[in-house]
């Protein structure tokens, strides 16, 4: 009898002590081809960072348990499937899984969908990784944030490699895929190296399906217009399939190549990546992150549990953790130590910089939503049958990323900071 | 002249490459009516198979020439377990539906392999590029292309020319032929048409699996890889005509050829020329360029 009303009471209990969690649902491709190169290490990098801050293991100011003493709990969905089908799930996590929270979105796609549903439910929402600037560009939000810099940072960062890597480049080409990522990366490409060298010539622009997987004809292409530059925003089976068709033809020792994808790459192809190709990682990420004590906590911690490096999209979903988590513990502190609101998180997050595995995050666009930070290229090299990054340069935040209230096209048109 | 001769060269191993990827498409087609959608996951289950096999092969030291050989036999493999336990198990149970309804149930068991393909393999890519590269390159028209991909046009061609040598020069591609024309009446005059389908099955699936298998060493196989072959291949039946085999080979050649071009000269409209084309050919002949007399039946 009293074994019974013990566990009677422990059941009663159960459930005020799960309400104490902070339930996060974690939205990022599970399954289809962006799994593996984003999806899957971006949802190990999650459950590293909530088991770590669970166990009050990470380092200052990061130390204290879960958000503000409370325990997360996370809730993975699927990001493959059509946009609906993402709102729909959005309104699940929201409505019937009651989260308090959502850190998710690869594509810019469902983020564009994502924001207005999350304002119409007052949910606090952090994209950890999709890249169109649009959303802070042509919205305004009080609940929805990104705490990874857009695509106008690769592509600007890309085009001031370019120019200090090469100086005298007089013609680019590019092979990008043929929907809105590969287009907008492309034309900021192009802008930006236009605004650079003003003369150079664009001797051709690819643009194959997305997954089309046989590249043939277009290496070819490349190869015959002889471009000083090649530059390819590429990602997944893409990306690789590009480096194992034009690797043996010598499309990178012909002309410098720019893969502003490519760190997904360089774990996987290593010895694949001919000498001299150049890598981007979308910022500070991967063989770019800092020496700091966030890196080494983050990298050793991750390689120890899953015995593989973590790329650009572990790195932004950390990043995201440790940014709400900031945010929510200065909310906490400023509301007498009780559970903050998502107002108040908002609140605390909208403006903030922290620090991350990556360096600097500085939420500074936006109207205080949108982060910016530095970003870095390099080039590969061999060495000792170990892919390298060497002649690495770094861009600052401010040189990279447009100021507040300018948009990214205007602001690369209009000659952006040299 | 060098851009034209490398629209030529590009043209053609593209070509080659959709053929024989599309071959058994139109084979299952025209002896089952079935537009067969598990066409993309053979081919894909033979890209996996291949990257293991190959991968294991490599690994353990033996010689890298003979790794040829290996995409061949995971292509066997995979195509002689997977492909009789999906027509043994439930296509043969369909035969009597419409053919609607079987390419419904075809789509079901693709998206089914999907997931098995995942449970088996997992979502990390696999690569095995060292066949790709082993052969060196040759030149044309100024250009390095890799001697592998002569591999992928005598491999369309072997299949192309093997294919109606059975059909056209043996007892059993007479038979079959018989099956095509009637299955009924085949039946009836003592032609055992269930064993015929489920050779018929078997076999284009093994072409499926080759295609996959020797497409392997050129990409990073990945889930979802079996997705964009089955649009492509349709297309290449369609304008050819289904279930006509001279009908996919210009089918693949006016594919191969047209997007060739339009990457060297005029780059923007690559996506839409193909299914340009695709809507000329069935806008002026519905049923494709080769389509198949067929006898009325009262």
């Amino acid at each position: 009898m009293r074994r019974m009303i013990v566990a009677l009471v422990a059941a009663a209990l159960a459930p005020a002590a799960a309400a104490q969690n902070v339930k996060i649902g974690v939205v990022t491709f599970l399954s289809g081809p962006a799994a593996s190169p984003f999806g899957v290490p971006a949802k190990n990098a999650a459950e590293f960072v909530a088991e770590a801050l669970n166990q009050g293991a990470a380092p200052k100011p990061y130390e204290k348990r879960g958000f503000g003493g409370a325990n997360l709990e996370l809730v993975f969905v699927d990001e493959a499937g059509s946009t609906t089908t993402q709102v729909t799930e959005f309104r699940n996590l929201v409505q019937r899984a009651n989260v308090d929270l959502v850190i998710g979105y690869v594509s810019s796609g469902n983020c564009l969908a994502i924001a207005p549903v999350a304002e119409e439910l007052k949910k606090l929402v952090n994209f950890f990784d999709c890249g169109t600037p649009r959303i802070f560009e042509d919205g305004k939000y009080n609940y929805v944030f990104r705490t990874s810099p857009t695509a106008t940072m690769d592509s600007v960062g890309a085009a001031l490699y370019v120019r200090d890597a090469k100086p005298g480049v007089k013609s680019i080409a590019g092979i990008n895929q043929n929907y809105a990522w590969g287009q907008d990366s492309w034309g900021d490409f192009e802008a930006a190296m236009k605004v650079l060298v003003p003369n150079v010539e664009v001797k051709t622009s690819q643009m194959p399906k997305l997954f089309a997987g046989q590249y043939n004809a277009e290496i070819s292409a490349l190869l015959s217009a002889k471009p000083d530059v090649i530059h390819s925003s590429f990602w997944n089976g893409d990306l690789e399939a590009l480096i194992l068709q034009a690797g043996p033809r010598g499309l990178m020792k012909q002309s410098l190549t720019i893969l502003t994808t490519g760190e997904t790459a360089m774990h996987k192809l290593g010895n694949q990546i001919p000498d001299g190709t150049v890598l981007g990682a979308r910022g500070p990420f991967g063989p770019y992150a800092p020496n700091n004590q966030y890196n080494k906590w983050f990298h050793g911690g991750f390689v120890g549990k899953y015995k593989e490096q973590p790329n650009y999209a572990s790195y932004q979903m950390a990043q995201a953790f440790l940014g709400v988590k900031a945010a929510w513990e200065k909310a906490q502190d400023a509301n007498g130590g009780k559970r903050p609101s998502a107002e108040q998180v908002g609140a605390a997050l909208k403006g903030s910089t922290f620090e991350g595995p990556g360096g600097t995050v500085r939420m500074a666009i936006g109207g205080g939503h949108q982060a910016i930070m530095e970003t870095a290229y390099g080039t590969t090299k061999l060495d000792k049958g170990k892919l390298t990054v060497v002649n690495v340069k770094r861009y600052p935040a401010e040189q990279v990323n447009p100021p507040e209230g300018i948009k990214s096209a205007d602001w690369i048109k209009n000659g952006f900071k040299k | 002249m060098n851009q034209l001769i490398s629209v030529g060269v590009d043209g053609v191993i593209y070509s080659a490459w959709l053929f024989t990827a599309a071959l058994g498409l139109t084979l299952v087609y025209g002896v089952m009516k079935i537009v067969n959608v598990t066409h993309g996951s053979f081919y894909a289950l033979g890209a996996y198979a291949a990257a293991s096999l190959t991968g294991a092969w490599l690994a353990a030291g033996y010689p890298p020439m003979l790794s040829y050989l290996v995409l061949l036999a995971a292509a066997l493999l995979v195509s002689v377990v997977v492909a009789p336990v999906i027509e043994r198990g439930i296509l043969r149970f369909m035969y009597a539906k419409d053919e609607v309804v079987i390419l419904l149930i075809t789509y079901a068991l693709f998206l089914v392999l999907e997931d098995v393909i995942k449970l088996v393999w997992g979502v990390n890519p696999y690569y095995i590029a060292q066949p790709y590269a082993l052969l060196g390159s040759f030149t044309v028209g100024g250009l390095a292309h890799p001697t592998y991909n002569l591999i992928l046009v005598v491999l369309a061609l072997v299949s192309g020319l093997g294919l109606t040598w059975l059909l056209r020069g043996t007892r059993v591609g007479k038979l079959l032929r018989a099956v095509i024309h009637d299955p009924e009446v085949s039946r009836a005059m003592g032609i055992n048409v269930n064993r015929y389908y489920l050779v018929t099955f078997t076999f284009g699936s093994m072409l499926a699996a080759l295609a996959g298998a020797f497409t392997a060493p050129t990409v990073s196989v990945v889930p979802g890889l079996g997705v964009e072959i089955i649009v492509l291949s349709f297309a290449v039946v369609v304008i050819g005509g289904l279930g006509s085999l001279p009908g996919a080979a210009l089918g693949a050649v006016i594919v191969g050829m047209v997007r060739s071009a339009s990457v060297h000269y005029w780059p923007e409209v690559e996506l839409f020329v193909i299914y340009f084309v695709m809507a000329m050919v069935l806008a002026f002949r519905p049923r494709g360029l080769f389509s198949l007399a067929e006898p009325r039946k009262i």
